[in-house]
Order: structure tokens, then C-alpha cells, then sequence
């Protein structure tokens, strides 16, 4: 326990003499914490339309406004041509054209019928099929208007309709950044846990102090647990400034307790921080510790449901999410602060996150030696 | 085991694959006394030591350091030994006391004590101004012997040096050498590898070590007698010509 408290007493020393680790402890989680979820937004706005207006009639006039109207759209182009609109998406002028044939307000009072054409730019997926599906649902309104404004309904709709309505629960506003934030935290803490403390593991190597410990009477759990202590503290620091970001800037409140987070958030550490420690057993210098790191954690983050929801992702890729720990506290993150989870609802991943725990630390432990063979 | 033999060795190898970095070396080294460990780079001087010091498991033969076993006792060796490596090892960004302080709490000692041998130290390297500076600052010869004090801030029975006076001018050798002679009038035995010969003629016996055997172990005086020499330099060269491997 004394030789602990060496440990401990050098460890925070050079932490506390280390200007970077203070800098990058600080400003990294405001600046991600400010600019990602700002910026990293899934709801599709800004639409570029083109309009391509044969029928230049108050009917297509009343159309192109309603469409405008909706905030979803901008209207970049307003062409003479299918051609020319054509060109416009080629030069990324607009994203969507809309083409009103010439006779359409006259087929639509007179017949009763029209056709317009929608050309989408598919090249973003996600941008095209919600544009498409913005402008139809608009389209279907303005249906609604016309039939309402010169057919007589008859008193029994001979095609009944069913009308779907929502109830946005536990976000009720779909605020994106109440979804990213909580994710974003969990990004930086796991970033800490990780490439900090495999990263100072190593720089012992490089420096040839390991040498002068291993020779010494020092135990490896004393050795391990002196390391790991100081990262598991500054990480969950940074995690306490991330969630006052949250609450005063985003004014992101968590509906359950923030002491589930913390108690959460402990144990993801000691499996985060096993990790480090198992990359640092295998690493010769800061250089691969770092590409390592840097590796692990991005496939981590990328399937962590962070930025796709793993529910979309292929049966084998959500099989490899089920090993990954970052995914779990993302979960948890979101199912805490928006769902106001308790201890009982996180039951499963605290004792997967255990299992992680258990697993990283025993192989590090394992494959630590103060001997070579 | 005689009680003043610190250090016995009985065949001890260490093989990598194919290649035998040390190849059944035998010796004794007897309590208090300067062992001086020289050969060639590639020789498999830093190979042995780390074996005695239980960094490394020995392949075959026998060894005991401090009267443990270095296949089984390991630990208790390290509880016996201080060792400085040839890559300097202090922490540079900790200052000269919280240096001193670190490796005297982890050897166990109390505070009081860790107080009382800081002070001593300070005062026998003249550094006493320079306690509260980070080691960083300070230059190599007074670095390497802060790294000497501090490797036996413990008191132990033996000391290993992997060349201590690597790229250290002579005066500050000379001091550093002042330092081994004082830690080995207080009973501790230095184990010392080095390059300089002149530093050679400093040990009490040495060892020549030439392809991982080692070829010749005697005082230096009879050793130079021995092989006609005037210098322990003429020694080594007779000797270390006949090596067929090369550096490391």
C-alpha cells in the first residue's frame, strides 16, 4: 500500500508537470463539446431545388411557394429546361429538380389529373430519399388543397385513408444535439482511457525507466494499479466538465441520476483502462502505441452506434458491436439522460461492461512480465 | 553456499533461437568487492547481468545473487540489488528529491528515513542547490551519478552498473569512481561493466568476456602480468580480437 502511494504521489507529479496533458484535458472536450454537435447534424435541411416550370401558371406558382415554404427547401434554380436544371445538379447547384409540365394546371381542372416529374440527386443517400420524401408528403398535401377546393366530397370517401400521426417520446423535439452530446462524451472519456494511458505505459519503455522499476521490488498489481488510478480520476474529470458543458450550453439536464452515469461510467473506465494497458504490454514506442490506439478506437467509435444506429448496421456488423464497449455506454449515456434509466435498466451492461473489465485487465495482467523470457 | 560470496554463477546461459548470448559463464564475486565485467560490444556482458538481476530467465546453468536463486527468487534478488542500466533511468521531469524520494519509497524505506538519505545524498554529490530542480536540467555526468546514489539510496548487498560512465567526461568519472570506491567501503558490491580500461584498473578482478564465454578472470595485475601486457588495454585487445561475432 505505501509503494502505492509513491506510485501514485510520481504519477500525478508528471502529470501535473505535463502542459499538453492539461491543454489537451481541457480544451479538447470544450472544443468537441462546442463545435461537433452544432455541426454533425442529422436532420436534412438546405435542400437545393430546381424548378423547372413549363406551365408558369398560378397553380404551379401556388405549388413552387407551398414547397418553399416548408423550410426544407431553397430554391437555387429556376430554369428554363430539364437540360439546363440538369446542369445545375451536375454543378451542385441543386440537389432536386422538380419539372411542371406545361399543361398542368389546365389537366388538373379540367381532368382532374396531373403528373409532375422529381429527379433526385442520389449521390448522399440519406439528402435524396428524405428530399424525395419531403416533397411527396408536400406534394400530397397540396392534393389534399386542390380536391378539397373543387371536388365535392362525397360522404363516404370511397378510398378510406389512414392517417398516421406521431408522439415523439422521451425527445420530443427530436433535438439532434440530445442525442450527439451524451455520445460525444462517451468518444472523448474512452479516448483518455485508452490512448493516455497506453501512451504513458510506453514513454516508461521508451525512457528505459520501466527497466529501473521492473528491477525493484515493486508488485505488478502496484505497478498496474498506479497507473491506472490517475487516468480513471482525470477521465472522469473530464467526463464532470463534459456534462457541465452539456447542461449549461445545450442545457442537456439528464432525466435519471447523474450518479448512474458516474457509477456507469467507473466501471466503463477500469475495462477502457485495461485496454490502454494491454495495447501499452504491446507496444515499443509512442509511435505504434498511438497508431494502435488510434485504430482500435476509431473501429470503436464507428461502431458504437454514435453516428449510425447499430439497429441499421448488417447482422454481422452488429454481432462485432455486441464486443465493443463503447457501445454500451453510449447506450447507456442516451438511455440515462434522455430515458431517465436507473441502475435496474442498465443491469446488462453494467455486467457486460464487468466482463470487459475482467477480460482486458487479466490479459494485460498476464502479459505484463517485469521478466523477458 | 559460503556466506561471503555475494554472487555465484555455474554454467549460466541464455540463448535467442539459434544464436547463445551468453554461453555457460562460471564466476564468483565475493562481498565488498569491485567486479569488474568488461568485453566487447555484442560480447553478452548486459545479457548476463540482466539474468543475475532476474530481468531476464536464464536458458540453462545455475546462478545465485544475495544467496536466492535468480530462476525462482527473483523478487527477493530485487529487494537486494540496486542496478543502473546503461539508458539512463531517473525521471527527468521530477525533480533531484522527488527522485530520490520515488525510488527510496518504493525500496520500502520510511519517511523519516527517505528525509535523512536525501540530505546525505545532496551533500556527498555537492547538489544541494540543485534539489528542488527537475533532473532534465542537469548535466549528464551529474545526472549519471544522481542515477549511481539513488540506485543504492537502499543500502543493498549488491550493485549493478551497466556502463555508468558511458559519454562522461574524465574528471566526472573520476568523481564517479570516488562514489563506487565509498559505496564499496560500506560493504556493498559492485558489479560494473565498462569500456574504459583505465577504469578497468579501478576493480579488484575482473572478467573478460569474448563470444559470450568468458575468457579471462583475474585482478587486473596478474592479468597483465599473465599476457605480458602493460595495460589493461593491451589485455582486452589480445583478448577481444579473437571474438568472431560483432557489435550489437
Amino acid at each position: 500500500m505505501r509503494t502505492l502511494k509513491f506510485l501514485l504521489q510520481k504519477e500525478f507529479l508528471q502529470i501535473i508537470r505535463d502542459p499538453a496533458i492539461f491543454r489537451i484535458l481541457f480544451i479538447m472536450p470544450i472544443i468537441q463539446l462546442l463545435i461537433l454537435p452544432l455541426a454533425a447534424d442529422y436532420e436534412i435541411k438546405n435542400i437545393n431545388l430546381g424548378v423547372v416550370d413549363h406551365d408558369r401558371s398560378a397553380y404551379s406558382i401556388k405549388l413552387v411557394n407551398k414547397i418553399i415554404a416548408s423550410g426544407y427547401f431553397r430554391l437555387t434554380d429556376y430554369s428554363v429546361s430539364f437540360q439546363k436544371s440538369l446542369h445545375a445538379i451536375e454543378q451542385d447547384r441543386s440537389d432536386l429538380v422538380l419539372e411542371i409540365p406545361a399543361q398542368f394546371e389546365r389537366s388538373l381542372v379540367k381532368d382532374n389529373e396531373a403528373t409532375l416529374f422529381v429527379a433526385v440527386n442520389a449521390i448522399n443517400g440519406v439528402k435524396a430519399g428524405l428530399g424525395g420524401a419531403y416533397i411527396q408528403s408536400i406534394l400530397q398535401d397540396y392534393n389534399e388543397e386542390v380536391r378539397a377546393q373543387w371536388i365535392q366530397y362525397p360522404r363516404m370517401d370511397p378510398q378510406p385513408t389512414i392517417e398516421v400521426r406521431y408522439s415523439n417520446w422521451f425527445n420530443p423535439n427530436m433535438n439532434y444535439r440530445y442525442f450527439m452530446v451524451p455520445g460525444i462524451l462517451v468518444m472523448l472519456v474512452t479516448m483518455i482511457g485508452s490512448s493516455f494511458a497506453s501512451n504513458n505505459i510506453v514513454r516508461e519503455k521508451e525512457m528505459g525507466t520501466i527497466e529501473q522499476i521492473n528491477v525493484s521490488p515493486i508488485r505488478k498489481m502496484n505497478f498496474i494499479i498506479g497507473k491506472l488510478v490517475p487516468f480513471w480520476i482525470l477521465a472522469l474529470t473530464v467526463l464532470t466538465i463534459g456534462l457541465a458543458i452539456a447542461r449549461l450550453v445545450y442545457g442537456i439536464v439528464p432525466v435519471g441520476h447523474y450518479l448512474t452515469i458516474y457509477i456507469f461510467a467507473g466501471i466503463y473506465l477500469l475495462a477502457i483502462l485495461g485496454l490502454g494497458l494491454l495495447l501499452s504490454t504491446y507496444a515499443q514506442t509512442q509511435q505504434q502505441s498511438m497508431l494502435v490506439s488510434f485504430f482500435v478506437t476509431m473501429i470503436f467509435n464507428l461502431l458504437s452506434g454514435l453516428y449510425t444506429p447499430i439497429e441499421s448496421m448488417p447482422a454481422w456488423a452488429q454481432t462485432i458491436t455486441r464486443f465493443n464497449p463503447v457501445s454500451y455506454f453510449i447506450d447507456v449515456m442516451r438511455m440515462v439522460v434522455l430515458k431517465g434509466s436507473g441502475l435496474g435498466d442498465i443491469r446488462p451492461h453494467i455486467v457486460a461492461m464487468l466482463g470487459f473489465a475482467v477480460f482486458f485487465n487479466g490479459w494485460a495482467i498476464l502479459n505484463y512480465k517485469k521478466r523477458s523470457g | 553456499m559460503e556466506k561471503d560470496k555475494v554472487i555465484t554463477a555455474k554454467g549460466l546461459t541464455k540463448r535467442f533461437g539459434d544464436f547463445i548470448a551468453v554461453d555457460a559463464i562460471s564466476f564468483e564475486v565475493e562481498k565488498g568487492e569491485i567486479f569488474g565485467f568488461l568485453g566487447a560490444n555484442g560480447a553478452g556482458k548486459t545479457t548476463a547481468m540482466r539474468m543475475l538481476c532476474g530481468l531476464s530467465l536464464p536458458s540453462s546453468g545455475e546462478a545465485s545473487v544475495a544467496g536466492y536463486d535468480v530462476y525462482r527468487q527473483t523478487e527477493l534478488i530485487k529487494r537486494s540489488i540496486g542496478y543502473m542500466s546503461q539508458k539512463f533511468s531517473l525521471y527527468e521531469d521530477l525533480t533531484v528529491r522527488e527522485n530520490i524520494r520515488f525510488y527510496g519509497g518504493i525500496y520500502g524505506l520510511s519517511d523519516a528515513r527517505i528525509k535523512e538519505k536525501t540530505g546525505l545524498l545532496l551533500q556527498q554529490l555537492h547538489m544541494e542547490e540543485q534539489g528542488n530542480s527537475l533532473v532534465r536540467s542537469l548535466p549528464l555526468g551529474w545526472k549519471q551519478k544522481l542515477a549511481f546514489s539513488i540506485a543504492i539510496v537502499h543500502d543493498p548487498a549488491i550493485v549493478f552498473l551497466d556502463e555508468p560512465t558511458g559519454g562522461v567526461d574524465p574528471i566526472t568519472r573520476r568523481e564517479f569512481w570516488s562514489l563506487i570506491y565509498a559505496a564499496s567501503d560500506r560493504g556493498i558490491t559492485v558489479f560494473v561493466t565498462t569500456h574504459y580500461m583505465d577504469e578497468a584498473e579501478y576493480c579488484h578482478r575482473v572478467s573478460i568476456m569474448v563470444d559470450g564465454r568468458i575468457d579471462a578472470l583475474d585482478t587486473p595485475e596478474r592479468l597483465m602480468k599473465e599476457h605480458d601486457a602493460a595495460s589493461m588495454d593491451e589485455v582486452f585487445l589480445r583478448l577481444a580480437r579473437k571474438a568472431t561475432r560483432t557489435g550489437e
